[in-house]
């Protein structure tokens, strides 16, 4: 758990982050959503200590960060950054073991957590061998990852860690990322200006402004609840498509007037990607009609 | 075809010599870059991280770097003595540059988001260095050290004027004494050696960190082996540590003589001859080849040794001057003789002492010594035809221009036009046949061997007598060269051996026989 109490960064008379205070908690995934120079991102460079603050205090797990030197928290944090940063003269296999080898791990240890690592980021082993320049976009993030993840710190940040990614291959690495159970057992707090990944990634999400956060709370209440006229324009673009995502097919269940033919195979899906699947068919167009009008009704009680 | 034989000759003859310089110029080279690189690589780490040191050090770093490579020697004489540690020390002081700019340029160049990497992953800064920062640096590291090497290997060469060997002593010597295939034999292996360490450094540009361990390993087993070399082979016992320019080490009427005539064999270094008085006056030598009437005996306080087997002929200053002309400008002769017989060596000496030890300029300094001689007469505003001197490149030409000038002026109605500087003597010498100087002020010693070069035993004959070779050169030049040696102006200028006057007393050191009985005692 981290608990951020207060904490502000002033650059000159620019208050990159102005007394922000919040918590995240065990097992969940919090996103900072904002535009860039929001102070999203300065606020997670506090987090492990690669910016300090003026003024504030942060506690992980109850304990205040200060009291230990950096190099060991940063240890103890698991980091993604932007466009990976991976070392350009280790090839892939050193550079997921970088934390193992400075926490002076076993050779075998090392071995085999990077092999079971691969496994569940769909990577293959021969890109042991290969360097981070000879890898696409997409599999040094996933790279970047595994580094992250190899000492299972209960601590994760991760900074716009797929904002370099194209549209195709970005969605494929979220469905990966939100079924990943090395996830289950840590607080991760995830920066993103993409407010799609917010909603798809996050359990809860941070918009930040001007250095303040201005609303955090779940993507329902985000858009059912906002806090004031700037939480609700910031979504206003992507409104419809971010309601249709954070409805879940069984959330709309009770309000279907008919059995649905396709049931089984929209199962566990979301609203949006069920109405994705219905229109591409036309056999489908009752159905799709049905689960249309059984969201409308749900969305009804929303907004009340 | 000839000239090329004669050159690989002269490399047969010498290769036990040249080996020895090639050895000693790689030692210096190697030396003085690892030096540089143990002290350059942690500077440049220093100022990456304090970068407001940054301008400090790389500041001062240009500027040594633009230091004449000859003035940084000769600064170097009086703390360091001479032989291979001021060498080393300067040649320290011109890789640093390169070294300290290409490791801060490098570090400060790695990509910030890898350096944010590293410290997020919890590397502290001796980690980061190591692990990230030194090897994606070292490639631009490498690069400086590259041009470290080649300068260092251009810049040794000079380690000969500080009696610390290398190709120098070819290359140097080979100028001074008109030897191409001298010059050559040292130029050529100095070249070989720069390109052949940019090849081998460019290689290791290129090669992974593992061979890169291996070859610091081997540099460190050579840096020990060179190391161990200068240690013991600049120490020889010696009784007398003599020090002779590279031009008298080659030349009969110089080191050759010394030992065959005198019996003389002092295993002496090679050292130039703008800082052999220093180093003379500083007794980190404590024998020299001067020349008997430089400023700088009278500076210094050095004696010099009586030549009692005259094995150095003499070198009389006198004008010399075309028939033609001294025809031409009636009343010159008598004028130019003003000055015959009225410097002797001492004066000559004390004169360019007032130039080059005391600052005075070579007109006060002649105008001040005519006018004692009450020979100086003001100048009349000439209207006559033009009379041009010349002069070679160094401080007691410069006075004797100057009376000659100031007595033509004085004396006569023609006007004067100074040339000064003209390189050596057969720059004047072909001036002077080519009509474009008048006369000027030249050597019986230097007409007869430079000029004339008869055969050794006209030489031998002629040149133990002053007033022999004065008549022989007179005698010659007018036969074929149509030219007139006016009368001598007095002072001998010639090769001299000199010592420390204290030293001397000591020792009881007056002539050459006597210092060879004392290196012979034991």
């Amino acid at each position: 758990m981290i608990t951020i109490e207060g904490v502000s960064k002033n650059y000159g008379s620019n208050k990159a982050v102005d007394k922000v205070s919040f918590q995240a908690n065990d097992r969940e995934i919090l996103v900072l959503l904002g535009t860039s120079g929001c102070g999203k991102t300065t606020t997670l460079k506090m987090i492990n200590r690669l910016v300090e603050p003026d003024s504030g205090t942060i506690y992980i797990d109850g304990k205040n960060i200060r009291e230990q030197k950096p190099e060991a928290l940063r240890k103890n944090i698991g980091f993604v950054m932007q466009q990976a940063g991976l070392f350009p003269h280790y090839n892939v296999a050193q550079n997921i073991a970088v934390v193992p080898n400075l926490l002076n791990w076993e050779k075998k240890k090392i071995e085999s957590r990077t092999l079971q690592l691969l496994e569940k980021l769909h990577l293959t082993e021969e890109l042991l061998n290969y360097f981070p320049h000879e890898l696409s976009g997409g599999q040094q993030q996933r790279i970047g990852v595994a580094r992250a993840l190899i000492a299972d710190t209960s601590v994760l940040l991760m900074d716009e860690p797929f904002g370099a990614l194209d549209t195709i291959t970005k969605s494929a690495i979220h469905d990966e990322f939100r079924n990943l159970d090395e996830l289950r057992n840590k607080t991760t707090i995830l920066v993103t200006h993409d407010v799609s990944e917010a909603f798809e990634l996050g359990h809860r999400i941070g918009l930040m402004d001007k250095g303040q956060l201005i609303q955090i709370g779940s993507p329902a209440e985000m858009l059912y609840h906002p806090v004031n006229s700037f939480v609700k324009d910031f979504f206003a673009g992507n409104r419809l498509m971010l309601e249709y995502k954070i409805a879940s097919v069984k959330m709309v269940q009770p309000y279907l007037k008919k059995q649905l033919k396709a049931q089984e195979r929209i199962q566990n899906a979301n609203v949006w990607e069920a109405l994705q699947f219905f229109s591409t068919e036309h056999t489908f167009n009752e159905d799709y009609e049905a689960l249309l009008q059984a969201f409308n009704q749900y969305r009804k009680l929303q907004t009340v | 075809m000839t000239e090329q034989q004669s050159f690989w000759e002269f490399i047969i003859a010498q290769h036990e010599k040249l080996l020895l310089q090639v050895g000693q110029h790689l030692g210096l080279t190697f030396l003085s870059l690892l030096l540089a690189i143990a002290v350059g690589i942690p500077l440049g780490v220093l100022i990456s991280r304090r970068r407001t040191l940054s301008t400090l050090v790389l500041g001062s770093a240009g500027i040594l770097q633009t230091v004449p490579s000859i003035a940084l020697l000769g600064f170097m004489i009086p703390l360091f003595g001479i032989g291979a540690k001021p060498a080393i020390i300067a040649l320290l002081i011109y890789a640093l540059l390169p070294i300290i700019r290409n490791t801060y340029a490098g570090i400060t160049g790695v990509d910030p988001v890898v350096v944010e990497a590293a410290t997020a992953l919890g590397m502290n800064k001796n980690q980061r260095l190591f692990k990230v920062e030194f090897p994606l640096a070292m490639p631009v590291i490498i690069a400086g050290i590259r041009t470290a090497a080649v300068i260092n290997v251009g810049v040794a060469t000079l380690a000969s004027f500080v009696a610390a060997g290398g190709l120098g002593e070819f290359i140097f010597g080979g100028i001074s004494l008109n030897n191409s295939n001298m010059i050559l034999a040292g130029a050529i292996p100095a070249a070989l050696l720069a390109v052949m360490l940019d090849l081998i450094i460019g290689y290791l540009q290129k090669s992974t960190l593992k061979t890169l361990r291996r070859v610091f390993y081997i540099l460190g087993v050579i840096l020990i082996a060179t190391g161990l070399y200068f240690l013991f082979s600049t120490k020889p016992e010696r009784k007398i540590i003599a020090g002779f320019t590279p031009e008298f080490m080659g030349r009969q009427d110089g080191d050759l003589g010394l030992r065959s005539i005198y019996g003389l064999k002092l295993n002496p270094l090679v050292v130039s001859d703008a800082i052999m008085y220093e180093a003379a006056y500083q007794a980190k030598l404590d024998l020299i080849s001067g020349y008997s009437t430089d400023g700088r005996i009278k500076a210094f306080d050095l004696v010099v040794l009586e030549d009692d087997k005259t094995i150095f002929p003499p070198y009389y200053a006198a004008p010399i001057i075309k028939t033609r002309t001294l025809k031409k400008f009636p009343g010159l002769e008598e004028t130019l003789n003003l000055l015959a017989g009225k410097i002797n060596d001492s004066i000559m000496t004390n004169l360019n002492y007032k130039t080059e030890l005391l600052k005075q300029t070579p007109e006060k300094v002649a105008k001040d010594f005519l006018v004692s001689q009450h020979l100086y007469k003001k100048a009349n505003l000439g209207t006559g035809e033009t009379i041009r001197i010349g002069s070679k490149i160094f401080g007691e030409q410069y006075i004797l221009l100057e009376m000659y000038k100031m007595l033509i002026e004085g004396y006569t109605n023609y006007k004067v036009e100074t040339k000064t500087g003209l390189g050596g003597t057969k720059i004047c010498f072909d001036a002077l046949m080519n009509d474009a100087i008048d006369f000027y002020p030249e050597y019986t010693g230097t007409g007869l061997l430079v000029l004339l070069k008869p055969s050794e035993k006209t030489i031998a004959k002629v040149s133990k007598d002053s007033r022999q070779t004065y008549a022989y050169v007179q005698r010659e030049f007018k036969k074929q060269y149509s030219l007139q040696w006016l009368k001598p102006i007095g002072f001998n200028n010639a090769y001299a051996l000199m010592m420390r006057r204290s030293q001397a007393q000591e020792l009881h050191i007056r002539t050459i026989s006597e210092l060879g009985n004392y290196c012979a005692e034991k």
